[in-house]
């Protein structure tokens, strides 16, 4: 079958080689675990402990406020030993529950269910609030609110996100490899909440053991098709994935729901299966140390709440060379750290360090307009223009030419041959303009 | 830690081509021409190409220094200029005028307007246009070619052709033929095309739609119908090769939207077309390009692309 793909798109570096065959291994932490409330998409969990309290591992330590909001649970036992503003991997203060570890690892005792199938959707849909599932790929938009659409009837595609485009990253390779039957199980659960749907893994042909694997799995399947997808970034992006896997095309305002298509990282969909099936909250994930810099690259299932740093040490530390950049997330979109004492949270799948810094190596020179941006943009704008009016104050014109529809990918910077900082004035452009327009 | 870390917005990461990159690999292209151009024309042709280049590349040094700027010249732009120019000039011209030709492209058209990006006009053929209203004369002397009899012989292969005489279409692919030092030699401009193309740095929306529009427009308004011969020779005479390839394809000059490269090709053939057919000179290129060098403006506007997803209705977005 020929590889399916969007137009637009850029090649990184794949990076992958250095961490892909390196088993997950299990850490767990030593030191305090953080808790930020706001993981998530919506507005942040409310504790429901206080300090000084003990807590368990899998035990809920703060409720969803609100319809689009998520809770959070402890991944370790210990004590609550604060409730205060902790720094994040954006860089901002985020109130956050921090939890003294005990290294018992004392768990709760999970509410595991016999038969999924004999489930209502109701019922469903709250075990996965219950277990705090929200988009592992690094969005946080809370599943719950996500698997209830208005029309459910119209879903006719559950696809699963198991591009993985950005480079380094190998994280959900992983999750294919080794819990694929937890996947199929997840996505099982999810078909049965839509009976018009039909199930797709989209996964980048970067990955051919996974396509092998999973096509194998998914021949007794009926209602799941595995979707080879051409390798080229931002393809794990939900509109190109939309596109290239049904052909229906989605703008920013709309709702993948809308194309009748629901969208869910892999790890979602693993950890749909153990809230719903096991009783078993989000409290550990799939996470990758990579990079040039790293001693050890290798691959995690971290407890949520582990410390950058810590998990750093665990992975051999720094090369002797150093690295000038650490970055949360993947190269194209992740966030540069100034500093490594900071949480892993729900949303967050790798840590990248890297010797030398690319994106400060140049000093950013005039536009030729040569228009390679224009070929990068997945979503077909004129970058250049963009980042013009952007750096002239032009709120208008950025309008006019779609500059709302940006998706942050950063192909077009990847690819300038003036190494202008495009994606940067492009995205804080539409953070003024979407903030003007929230004021009227 | 004790170096302090890096943090930028991301992305983090970058491609390898950079602006001289890009230069360098258009220079390269237009190597097959430029050794043509010598050994068809001989030495003096490898000294104007020389010294026109110097001319720009110090041109941009000594203004950027007078006017306290950053130096660019190691972006390898004005290389390209001069390069470009010199392939553009008959071989008999004064190495004075090349001189000035390249101070004029590089000060006049470029630095005064803002420098790399901002010229509105392509600094070569806007040199090359100022040099023929300065210097006609100079400047429409064919006489440098190596199998130089008379002046009849010696007129351009186009300029022949409207003369009512014929041409060997043979000699226009291989290049030799009376005309610019660069523009003569079919095979050599393609080679470098395509090394062009292949490198990514240009693709075929424009020169291909600028040639076919040529095609189109000779084949009906020529007055010659379906003259193979004929239809050969108006393509690869005249500088469209080298203007529809390495002239028509300047990045800052051409628009950046895809839809806008096909209606410039377009525009090119045309006003290429009707300059040749009907006009009084047998040339059409550079003034082609120039003038539609300003209607760029104008064309990006209205072929804005449609972002994805969103359909342009009078209504609003799809819902």
């Amino acid at each position: 079958m020929g590889l399916k793909t969007f137009k637009g798109g850029v090649h990184p570096y794949d990076g992958k080689d250095l961490s892909k065959s390196k088993p997950v291994t299990d850490y767990l932490p030593k030191g305090d675990l953080v808790f930020p409330l706001s993981q998530h998409i919506g507005a942040p969990a409310t504790p429901i402990v206080a300090v000084g309290d003990s807590v368990l591992r899998g035990q809920k330590i703060a409720e969803a406020s609100g319809f689009v909001s998520a809770a959070i649970f402890s991944s370790v036992s210990g004590t609550v030993k604060a409730i205060e503003p902790r720094r994040t991997t954006t860089g901002d203060m985020v109130n956050s529950i921090i939890i003294e570890n005990d290294g018992a690892f004392t768990e709760v005792t999970y509410d595991s269910c016999e038969d999924v199938l004999s489930l209502s959707k109701e019922q469903i849909i709250e075990r996965i609030k219950e277990a705090g599932v929200v988009g592992m790929g690094g969005a946080g938009f809370p599943t719950h609110v996500k698997l209830s659409p208005k029309e459910p009837e119209k879903i006719e595609y559950i696809i699963a996100n198991g591009a993985e485009c950005e480079p380094y990253l190998t994280s959900d390779y992983r999750n294919m490899m080794d819990e694929a039957e937890l996947l199929i199980g997840g996505m099982n659960i999810v078909l049965s909440m839509f009976p018009n749907a039909k199930g797709i893994i989209g996964i980048e042909d970067n990955k051919p053991d996974c396509i092998e694997r999973l096509t194998k799995m998914c021949a007794s399947e009926p209602r799941i098709d595995v979707a080879p997808l051409m390798t080229k970034y931002p393809q794990g992006g939900e509109r190109q994935l939309i596109h290239a896997v049904t052909g229906r095309d989605i703008n920013s305002k709309m709702l993948p729901a809308d194309a009748g298509c629901i969208v869910d990282n892999v790890e979602t969909l693993i950890s749909i299966y153990r809230g719903v099936k096991l009783g078993r909250p989000v409290i550990t994930h799939n996470f990758t140390v990579t990079g040039d810099a790293v001693a050890e690259p290798q691959n995690f299932r971290i407890c949520v709440g582990t410390n950058f740093e810590e998990l750093l040490e665990a992975a051999g530390g720094l090369k002797a060379s150093g690295a000038k950049k650490m970055i949360a997330g993947g190269p194209m979109m992740g966030f540069a750290l100034f500093d490594l004492n900071v949480p892993i949270t729900k949303t967050t799948s790798a840590l990248i360090c890297m010797t030398e810094d690319e994106a400060s190596l140049y000093e950013p020179s005039a536009c030729i307009n040569c228009g390679r941006c224009v070929e990068a943009c997945p979503e077909q704008l004129i970058p250049s223009r963009l980042a013009d009016f952007a750096e002239h104050g032009q709120k208008g014109e950025f309008e006019k030419w779609y500059g709302l529809e940006c998706i942050e990918c950063g192909s077009c910077t990847y690819g300038c041959p003036a190494r202008r900082h495009l994606a940067q004035s492009i995205k804080t452009m539409k953070k003024l303009v979407l903030a003007d327009k929230r004021k009227k | 830690m004790s170096d302090l870390l890096h943090v930028t917005s991301s992305p983090h990461v970058r491609g390898k081509d950079d602006t001289t990159r890009i230069m360098l690999y258009v220079i390269i292209s237009l190597l097959p021409a430029t050794c043509f151009g010598i050994w068809n024309f001989g030495v003096h042709a490898l000294l104007l190409i020389l010294v026109t280049v110097a001319s720009c590349v110090l041109s941009e040094y000594f203004y950027e220094k007078l006017l306290h700027k950053r130096s660019t010249i190691k972006d390898l732009s004005a290389v390209v200029t001069g390069l470009l120019l010199a392939l553009n000039f008959p071989s008999t011209i004064p190495l004075w005028m090349a001189i000035l030709g390249g101070m004029f492209a590089i000060i006049v058209v470029k630095m005064l307007f803002g420098g790399l990006g901002q010229n509105f006009m392509n600094p070569a053929l806007g040199a090359r246009c100022f040099l023929v209203i300065s210097f006609t004369g100079y400047m429409t002397d064919f006489s440098g070619y190596k199998d130089y009899v008379d002046a009849f012989a010696s007129a351009t292969p186009l300029a022949t052709i409207k003369a009512g005489g014929s041409v060997d279409v043979m000699r226009m692919i291989l290049g030799t033929t009376p005309g610019t030092i660069g523009e003569t030699s079919a095979i050599a401009l393609l080679i470098g095309a395509i090394f062009l193309i292949l490198m990514g740095v240009i693709d075929l929306r424009i020169p291909g739609t600028y040639i076919l529009t040529v095609a189109i427009f000779t084949l009906i308004f020529g007055g010659r119908g379906f003259d193979a011969q004929y239809l050969v020779a108006q393509i690869c005479g005249g500088g469209l090769l080298i203007g529809a390839f390495f002239m028509a394809t300047d990045y800052v000059t051409s628009p950046i939207t895809p839809t806008g490269k096909i209606i410039y090709g377009i525009i090119l053939g045309l006003l290429t077309g009707i300059f040749r057919i009907f006009g009084a000179s047998a040339e059409g290129v550079s003034y082609a390009i120039v003038f539609t060098n300003l209607l760029v403006p104008l064309i990006e506007r209205f072929t804005v692309p449609r972002a994805f997803g969103v359909v342009r209705e009078k209504g609003g977005k799809k819902a």
